[in-house]
C-alpha cells in the first residue's frame, strides 16, 4: 500500500545513503558525499513531514506491517512499525535536526579524509535511530537501540589513530552495552508473563495488572537499567564526558539530540507500565533529579567547553527522567525536543568556535570572540538563554512544565530541582562569558585566523536559533492563555497511563506565577552573579591559589572515574592475567602439549616391537591368533 | 559306518598340526619352514576329510579340493622367493633377513 510505502522508505533513505558511501567511500568524491549524506536525510525528513501531516491516514491503523520476521510456536516477532503521536514526534526530530547537523558536517569535516566515512556512519546512525522509534514491538527498539550503540563507537573513535580516543570509544560502548544487559533482561521478563513483544499487545493486556505488581517492577526496572546506560544518568553516566572525543557534529547529534534521548523515549513509550510501579517511578525520579543536581555541579568547574556541554546534557535528560517520574509526560517530551535544538545549537555553536580558533577547546584560552564571530555569538546567546530558561525561549516553556508539576507532587523536590536549574544557569553563563567577553586570553598568533565559520556551519546555527527561540510555541501553557498544542497532540500515547495515576495535586495557576517568578528570579541572579564574577572581576582566574578540598574535588568529577577503575576495571584486568598466567599457560596449554608428549612418548616405547626379525613377527602372529580364539571362546 | 572314531582323527590332526606350529617358530632354515606350513595345511585337510566321512557331507571333501589348489599355488609363490632371498643374501636362514628395523 501506498501508505506503508511512504513509511518504509523513512528509514530505508539513510540506510540506502550508508551502503553507498560505505562501500564507495574510496571512490566518491566529496562534493557527492555531501550531496548523498545530508540528501537522504532530507529525504526522510520530507516523508516524515508527509506523515506528520497526514496524520490521521497513518494513525489509523497504526501498526504498519511489512514483513513476518519471527514466528515460532508462541514467539511472534512481525517487522512492524508504530505510528502514533509519539513516534512521528521523535522522528521529526531525529530527522529535522539530523538533517541540519549533516549540513553543518559538510563544512566541519571538508578537510577530513574520513569525510565519506563520516557521512556513512552518520546515515547508518539515523537508519537505526529512525527503527528505534518508529518499531511496534521491543524487539525492533531494541536493533535500533543497539544499532545507536554501534554507530556511537564508530563515531567516537572516528580519528581511530589516537589511542585515548578509541578507549573512550569502547568505554562508551562497554557502558552501554552494561544497560543493554538490563534491558535484554526486562525483554525476557516481559515477554514470560505477557507472551508477546508487541507494545500493542503489551499495553493492552498491562492495563488489568494491579499497580504495584512485582513482575512490572521488576520489567520496568530492569528496562530502566537500560535506560540508564543509554542515556547517561548515574552510574552508567561518565562514558558521556569521554565521548567528546569525537567530532562536534558527533556530540551534537548523538549525544545530545538523539541517541541519549532514546531512554527517555523508551520510558514514554512504556508509560503504561510505569504508571503501574511506583516504586519505579519514585526510582526514575530520584536517579534523575540526582543525576541532574550531580553533572550540573561538575560542569560548573569544568574548563572544555565540549566537557561542559556534555555534564550539561546529562544534566538534563536527569531532568527529562525526573518529569517523566512526576507524571510531566507531555513536559519530558516537550523538553527532549527544545533540549535538541538548543543543545544541538550550542554544541555546533562550540564547534564553531573550536573550528575559528584551530583545535582549541579550554574556554580559560578563549574570550573576545563577540565581535569576532558575530553570528556564532547571537546563536550561541540565544541557545545559552534557551537552556537557562528565559521566557520567552523554548527552554523556558518546557522546563517550567517539569518544574510545576515536581512542585505537585513534592515541594522538596522542586527545591532540588531549582537548585539545579540556578547551577544550570551559573555554568552556562559562565561558559559565555568566558567564551565570548572581554579580550583573547589565548596565543596571539592565534588571532588573524579567527574569522566567522562558512555559510554552511552559519545557516544550521541560525536555523537551531530560531527554533530554540521560538519552539515554545510547541507547547504555551494554559497559564499563559496558550492551548498546550504538543500536551494535546501526545495525550493519545498517555491516556491510559492519566486515568492509572489520576489527578494529582497540579498548583493553583497563582502557585504556578509564584514558582516560575522564583525560579526566573534565581536564574537571572545567577546571571549576574556569573558576570561579576567572570567579566566584572579584573583578575580572572586564580592562577596560583590552591583551591579548597571541595572544588578540588567537584573539578576532578567527584573522582568517578578514578573509583570505577579502582572497583571494576583493575580487578577485571588482575583477574584477565591471573587466568591467563596461571589457567591458561599451566592448565589449558598443559593439557594440549601433554597430549602431544603423551603420543610421542608412547609411540617410542611400542616402536621396539620393529625388530625386523621374521621369526618374531611369526610368533606374535600366532600369539594373536589364539588370543582371539580364546577371547571366542570366553566372550 | 565309521570304525575309527572321530577323537582318534581329532588327535591326530592336532599333534601334526601343534608340530606344523612348533617348526615354523623355532626352525631357521626357509625351507624347513615353508615344509612346517605345509604340515599344517595337511593336517587341516585330512580332519576336514575325516569330518566329511563322519557326517556323510561330500562339502568337506570339496573344500579339500580347493584348500590343494591354493597350497600349491602359495608353495609355488614361496619357492620363488626363498630363490630371491637366497639369490640376493647367499643363504636361507631367517635371521640374516633383520634389516627392516626402527
Amino acid at each position: 500500500m501506498m501508505l506503508d510505502f511512504i513509511l518504509i522508505m523513512i528509514p530505508v533513505f539513510p540506510f540506502l545513503g550508508f551502503l553507498i558511501l560505505g562501500t564507495g567511500f574510496r571512490g566518491i568524491s566529496k562534493k557527492r558525499t555531501a550531496v548523498i549524506g545530508p540528501g537522504v536525510i532530507l529525504i526522510s525528513f520530507i516523508l516524515s513531514l508527509y506523515v506528520f501531516f497526514n496524520f490521521s491516514a497513518f494513525t489509523h491503523p497504526p501498526a504498519h506491517l511489512f514483513y513476518t520476521w519471527i514466528q515460532s510456536g508462541d514467539l511472534h516477532i512481525p517487522f512492524a512499525f508504530l505510528i502514533d503521536p509519539l513516534s512521528i514526534l521523535m522522528m521529526l526530530i531525529v530527522t529535522g535536526v539530523g538533517f541540519i547537523i549533516h549540513v553543518y558536517s559538510i563544512a566541519y569535516m571538508k578537510q577530513d579524509e574520513g569525510f565519506n566515512r563520516f557521512f556513512a556512519y552518520m546515515n547508518l546512525f539515523v537508519f537505526s535511530m529512525l527503527l528505534l522509534v518508529m518499531g511496534a514491538n521491543y524487539v525492533i527498539m531494541f536493533i535500533g537501540w543497539e544499532g545507536v550503540g554501534l554507530c556511537s563507537y564508530l563515531l567516537i573513535g572516528f580519528w581511530f589513530g589516537n589511542h585515548a580516543y578509541n578507549n573512550a570509544a569502547k568505554k562508551a560502548f562497554i557502558m552501554n552495552r552494561i544497560g543493554d544487559l538490563g534491558f535484554l533482561l526486562g525483554m525476557f521478563l516481559l515477554f514470560t508473563t505477557f507472551h508477546s513483544f508487541n507494545y500493542q499487545e503489551i499495553f493492552e493486556q498491562a492495563k488489568t495488572f494491579p499497580s504495584g505488581n512485582q513482575t512490572l517492577l521488576a520489567i520496568t526496572l530492569l528496562l530502566f537499567v537500560g535506560a540508564i546506560g543509554k542515556s547517561a544518568q548515574i552510574p552508567l553516566y561518565t562514558w558521556l564526558p569521554d565521548a567528546m572525543a569525537g567530532p562536534t557534529p558527533v556530540s551534537a547529534l548523538i549525544h545530545a539530540a538523539t541517541m541519549v534521548t532514546a531512554g527517555v523515549y523508551m520510558v514514554a513509550r512504556s508509560n503504561i507500565l510505569y504508571a503501574l510501579s511506583p516504586i519505579t517511578m519514585q526510582a526514575v525520579g530520584i536517579i534523575g533529579l540526582a543525576t541532574a543536581l550531580f553533572a550540573a555541579s561538575i560542569a560548573v568547574f569544568q574548563n572544555d567547553i565540549k566537557k561542559i556541554l556534555a555534564y550539561s546534557t546529562i544534566s538534563q535528560l536527569g531532568y527529562m527522567f525526573l518529569g517523566l517520574s512526576v507524571g510531566a509526560f507531555t513536559g519530558a517530551l516537550f523538553h527532549l525536543t527544545t533540549h535538541a535544538f538548543f543543545k544541538a545549537l550550542l554544541f555546533l555553536g562550540a564547534g564553531s568556535v573550536i573550528h575559528a580558533l584551530g583545535g582549541e577547546q579550554d574556554i580559560r584560552k578563549m574570550g573576545g570572540l563577540k565581535k569576532a564571530l558575530p553570528i556564532t555569538y547571537f546563536t550561541f546567546l540565544a541557545g545559552t538563554l534557551a537552556i537557562v530558561g528565559i521566557p520567552p525561549l523554548s527552554g523556558f516553556f518546557s522546563k517550567d512544565d517539569i518544574l510545576v508539576k515536581t512542585f505537585g507532587s513534592s515541594p522538596g523536590l522542586w527545591i532540588f530541582a531549582v537548585a539545579g536549574a540556578l547551577m544550570t544557569a551559573f555554568y552556562m553563563f559562565r561558559m559565555l562569558y568566558l567564551a565570548f567577553f572581554k579580550s583573547f586570553r589565548g596565543i596571539p598568533a592565534q588571532i588573524p585566523a579567527i574569522h566567522e565559520s562558512p555559510p554552511a556551519m552559519i545557516l544550521p546555527l541560525i536555523v537551531l536559533a530560531f527554533l530554540s527561540v521560538a519552539g515554545g510555541i510547541l507547547n504555551i501553557p494554559v497559564l499563559f492563555g496558550g492551548n498546550a498544542a504538543l500536551e494535546h497532540f501526545l495525550s493519545p500515547v498517555f491516556a491510559d497511563t492519566v486515568s492509572v495515576l489520576g489527578q494529582k495535586n497540579t498548583p493553583t495557576h497563582s502557585t504556578e506565577w509564584l514558582l516560575m517568578a522564583i525560579t526566573l528570579l534565581g536564574v537571572l541572579g545567577m546571571g549576574y552573579w556569573a558576570y561579576r564574577r567572570f567579566v566584572k572581576n579584573k583578575e580572572l582566574l586564580a592562577e596560583n591559589v590552591k583551591p579548597p578540598v571541595l572544588i578540588r574535588w567537584i573539578s576532578n568529577k567527584y573522582y568517578m572515574d578514578e573509583i570505577y577503575d579502582a572497583i571494576f576495571v583493575k580487578p577485571i584486568l588482575r583477574t584477565s592475567r591471573f587466568l591467563h598466567r596461571v589457567v591458561e599457560k599451566n592448565f589449558i596449554d598443559g593439557m594440549v602439549n601433554g597430549f602431544g608428549r603423551a603420543v610421542v612418548g608412547s609411540g617410542s616405547a611400542i616402536r621396539y616391537l620393529q625388530t625386523g626379525n621374521v621369526g618374531f613377527y611369526m610368533f606374535m602372529m600366532i600369539l594373536g591368533i589364539i588370543l582371539m580364539l580364546f577371547l571366542n571362546i570366553l566372550i | 559306518m565309521q570304525t575309527v572314531p572321530i577323537h582318534y582323527y581329532l588327535t591326530f590332526c592336532s599333534v601334526l598340526f601343534t608340530i606344523g606350529v612348533i617348526g615354523v617358530l623355532i626352525k631357521r632354515n626357509v625351507l624347513i619352514i615353508l615344509m612346517s606350513i605345509e604340515l599344517m595345511i595337511n593336517s587341516i585337510n585330512l580332519l576336514l576329510a575325516a569330518f566329511s566321512a563322519y557326517t556323510n557331507d561330500p562339502a568337506g571333501q570339496i573344500f579339500v579340493f580347493f584348500i590343494m589348489v591354493v597350497a600349491a599355488a602359495e608353495v609355488a609363490i614361496g619357492l620363488a622367493i626363498v630363490v630371491l632371498i637366497y639369490r640376493t643374501t647367499g643363504s636361507i636362514d631367517i635371521q640374516v633377513l633383520n634389516k627392516l628395523k626402527w
